[in-house]
């Protein structure tokens, strides 16, 4: 018998199908992976097995008993626990309180008890908690192990895990699959979302596949390949390698030297960063996320205030200048925020204003003429293939590779000497991706610098020149790309300086 | 089990049936309190209607009330695109006022065209500097404006009130407190048997929303309404816009403040402002912002005023109850918005629900 068993489940949001009809089962005791693109429906999914949506239309089975699961307490009342990407935990309490946090216990809380049965937990999970601990001390790795924590604690039996390796260095995802297969041992059941294959095939047993809202297939772990895998999402067949457009960097378009910036809370975000980058070259910045990627983004496009160091694109310092000064300027720099829709675009406008968001200010006279940004707009559309029922659509209601696809058109739209791109196929499906990675590649053929901040290694190692790693930041390593290696970057990423760090000046 | 489901989009057609609807639903309440009173509703609501429209004399009170009305709703629609909530329309409309008449009585004898153009101008800028406070304040130290410019109406207020029982008080008003009246130079002339200031609302309607929908500075206001963030990106100077911004607002709110004290009070009194610097926050919502829906809305609005004094006296309904019919429309007006945003789903309950509601 299946453990959970979800049947003919859809579920719809306004006209937009989320699951349509879907099919989805867990043994007792297995790792299952949910793979899928973006927008392939599998938060829609489980949040529909953790209590957050109920399906409009099929049924849920848990040990062959019908539920209905009305609310998150009712799934963790059947055994269901969910961790989120973004951890549900209070910074300011201990590990222990945020375990009992909103639970029905007694008035008094019995310390001693509690403690006892906390590290019980631990030790038979091998979770590696501190009771005592409070959040805002841990690591992200400890706080997943938390969060984790928390959930068994609270009986669940089935864990669900919401692209948990996206914050972690290639160390602590280590880390977690050792917990989840013993988790495995104890006789509960992982569902493990995610859409990195090589993950998907390290870890699980079995595979469910979704695209576009409809299960696929489910296989085996042991019968499939990448490619194979790559092909389900997609729906026909890829071509999975990144070509490296081999191309001799010109003279030193970007040079950043010694590098300070401080939050409003005096904390530093970065720590004195020095890095040079010349045109015709990508260089990647890997890092575990939150390491002072987007503030080195934010300081280089006038954004985030400097507090000491310099930054000189084409010879000139752009510390001190605003952001109108730096577009003004004819500064051509393209920066494609981390966060879409609070940055980069306006939302609830359509296409034809988020296009000229940049540009408007180099129109003569009071007045807008949006007649050449909407003949753009429909350039746009067709060159990137954006899906949208039209160019006064506002843009929030697309879906997010379309909405990362016109941010993207925008920016490359501008002609760009320096491309500062953070997270450029987040959201995106693999088609797209492998697109936008071809049109980076372009831009580079053009001599165009790129900054590219990317979060999957093998994407980074594949696409980039160089890799700088940030951790904390500060620049733990510059390694050429051709010669590193996923483990080399992964143990700069967990904040191991290298010894022979090479600061290539490319003069 | 009843449940909310946001709804997609909604058509045009449907979601007027939905409006008309809850004015519909509004009158048939209302119509049991009618009753109450032991009245004809049909009767009561013919004389709404007839109390607004009845007579030349009655439209073209309410288009003098619609006047004031646009005009300030049009300067809080320029605030509300940037999602700066100017509550303060009151205010500025009273230091709007204040502007205005400090001219008026104290250089009366000027020509009457020179003395009406230089209060309009000193009206529009009292009332933006008195928006500029809240302003200053939110684009400085990010306070919030909600509280700032609600605060500043009762400032504007009380100060008002200080002249008319102090220092401006008409000597010759044996002791009644009130400040003398303007001369006719200070008095906006009459177009069609109602004052000027029509003419100028139908001009700012088309004016405003050319400057909302086409101008560099209206899309960096609706921008900046947006996210902040995204302005910075765009090289949107942010400070600026909201000080330009809020500054137009209030010299909107302003010129409604000199309109009300040269053509209808012919003076300065803690009377001018009349509640609409709260009324157009209504209005202004109501109109989705849109300018062109503003003004509908607005005569809509004076129709409902006008038509609600007639009734009181026509039928001795007390006042009280006028207002009580008003506050009904509204209130199902407002609340049909809802329906427009959401529909009710009800879920049949299943064994499985109903058993793990009572374990929980």
């Amino acid at each position: 018998m299946n453990l959970i068993s979800m049947e003919g489940i859809t579920k719809t949001f306004g006209r937009v199908v989320a699951n349509k009809e879907i099919r989805f089962q867990v043994k007792h005791g297995e790792i299952h992976a949910l793979l899928g693109e973006n927008g392939a429906g599998k938060s829609t999914l489980v949040n529909m097995l953790s209590g957050i949506y109920t399906p409009d239309s099929g049924s849920i089975f848990i040990r062959g008993k019908a539920v209905k699961l009305t609310s998150p307490r009712a799934a963790l009342h059947a055994g269901i626990g969910m961790i989120h990407q973004h951890f549900k935990l209070v910074e300011v309490m201990t590990a222990k309180e945020n375990i009992l946090l909103g639970q029905k216990s007694s008035f008094f809380i019995r310390d001693e008890q509690l403690t006892q049965k906390i590290k019980e937990f631990s030790h038979r999970f091998q979770l590696d908690v501190d009771p005592n601990k409070k959040v805002y001390d841990m690591s992200v790795g400890e706080k997943q192990t938390l969060e984790i924590l928390k959930v068994l604690y609270r009986g669940a039996n089935i864990l669900i895990l919401d692209e948990p390796t996206a914050v972690l260095t290639p160390q602590e995802t280590q880390k977690l699959f050792q917990i989840m297969l013993k988790m495995k041992e104890e006789g509960c059941a992982v569902i493990f979302i995610t859409h990195k294959m090589n993950e998907v095939l390290a870890i699980s047993d079995r595979i469910t596949v979704l695209r576009k809202g409809e299960t696929v297939k489910t296989v085996n772990t042991g019968e499939t390949t990448t490619q194979e895998l790559a092909e389900l999402m997609v729906g026909h067949p890829v071509n999975l390698a990144i070509k490296r457009e081999e191309a001799t960097p010109g003279k030193v378009l970007l040079e950043v030297k010694d590098l300070i910036v401080e939050s409003e809370e005096r904390v530093k975000a970065l720590k004195g960063v020095s890095f040079s980058l010349a045109a015709g070259e990508i260089l990647g910045v890997a890092g575990v996320a939150g390491s002072g990627q987007k503030e080195l983004c934010e300081a280089i496009a006038g954004l985030y205030p400097v507090k000491s160091g310099e930054v000189f694109f084409k010879g000139e310092n752009l510390v001190g200048l605003s952001p109108r000064q730096i577009i003004t300027r004819g500064i051509s720099m393209s920066f494609v925020p981390e966060d879409r829709l609070g940055m980069g675009l306006v939302a609830s406008m359509d296409m034809v204003d988020n296009l000229i968001l940049k540009e408007y200010q180099n129109q003569k006279g009071l007045l807008i003429n949006r007649k050449p940004a909407a003949a753009k707009s429909k350039n746009i559309i067709q060159k990137l293939e954006i899906s949208t029922p039209g160019i006064h659509h506002p843009i929030k209601e697309l879906s997010g590779g379309n909405i990362q696809k016109v941010l993207l058109g925008r920016e490359l739209d501008s002609n760009p000497d320096l491309l500062i791109t953070a997270y450029p196929v987040r959201g995106l499906d693999i088609n797209v991706s492998y697109k936008i990675y071809e049109l980076i590649n372009a831009e580079k053929k053009k001599g165009v610098a790129v900054l590219f901040i990317g979060e999957d290694l093998d994407v980074l190692l594949e696409l980039c020149d160089r890799i700088m790693v940030l951790c904390g930041g500060e620049i733990t390593g510059i390694l050429a790309a051709k010669q590193a290696t996923k483990e080399q970057l992964g143990l700069l990423m967990a904040g191991e300086k290298n010894g022979k760090r090479e600061d290539t000046e490319l003069a | 089990m009843l449940r909310m489901v946001k709804r997609a989009q909604m058509s045009k057609t449907k979601s007027t049936g939905i409006r008309l609807l809850a004015v519909f639903l509004a009158l048939a309440t209302a119509a049991i309190l009618i009753m109450a009173m032991n009245l004809n509703p049909l009767e009561v609501y013919g004389g709404l209607f007839k109390g607004a429209f009845g007579s030349a004399y009655r439209v073209r009170e309410v288009i003098i009330k619609a006047t004031s009305l646009i005009i300030t709703s049009l300067g809080i629609a320029i605030a509300f695109k940037m999602q700066f909530w100017n509550i303060g329309g009151e205010g500025q409309i009273l230091m709007g006022a204040f502007a205005a008449s400090c001219l008026a009585l104290n250089i009366p004898d000027l020509s009457r065209p020179l003395l009406l153009v230089l209060m309009i101008i000193a009206g529009m800028i009292g009332g933006g500097l008195w928006a500029l406070i809240p302003a200053f304040f939110r684009a400085q130290w990010k306070t919030n404006e909600t509280i700032v410019t609600l605060m500043m109406n009762y400032i504007a207020l009380k100060w008002v009130m200080y002249l008319q029982y102090g220092p401006w008080k008409d000597p010759l008003a044996l002791g009644f407190p009130k400040i003398p009246n303007f001369t006719l130079n200070g008095i906006l002339p009459k177009v069609l048997g109602m004052h000027i200031g029509w003419i100028f609302a139908i001009i700012l309607v088309f004016l405003v929303a050319i400057f909302l929908n086409h101008s560099k500075k209206g899309y960096e206001i609706a921008v900046l309404g947006e996210s902040e963030n995204t302005a910075l990106y765009a090289g949107i100077n942010v400070k600026r816009t909201i000080i330009t911004a809020i500054f137009l607002s209030g010299a909107l709110c302003g010129l409604t403040g000199m309109i009300q004290a040269s053509a209808l009070n012919n003076t300065l009194s803690i009377e001018v402002s009349e509640g609409i610097g709260y009324t157009a926050i209504i209005t202004t919502w109501l109109g989705g912002l849109k300018p062109v829906f503003i003004s509908l809305v607005s005569v809509l609005f004076a129709a409902l005023l006008q038509g609600g004094s007639f009734i009181q006296i026509a039928f001795g309904i007390p006042q009280a109850a006028a207002q009580l019919l008003q506050g009904m429309i509204l209130f199902f007006v407002l609340g049909s918005e809802f329906f427009i945003r959401y529909k009710l789903v009800v879920d049949r309950p299943s064994l499985g629900e109903a058993k793990e509601e009572l374990e929980e």
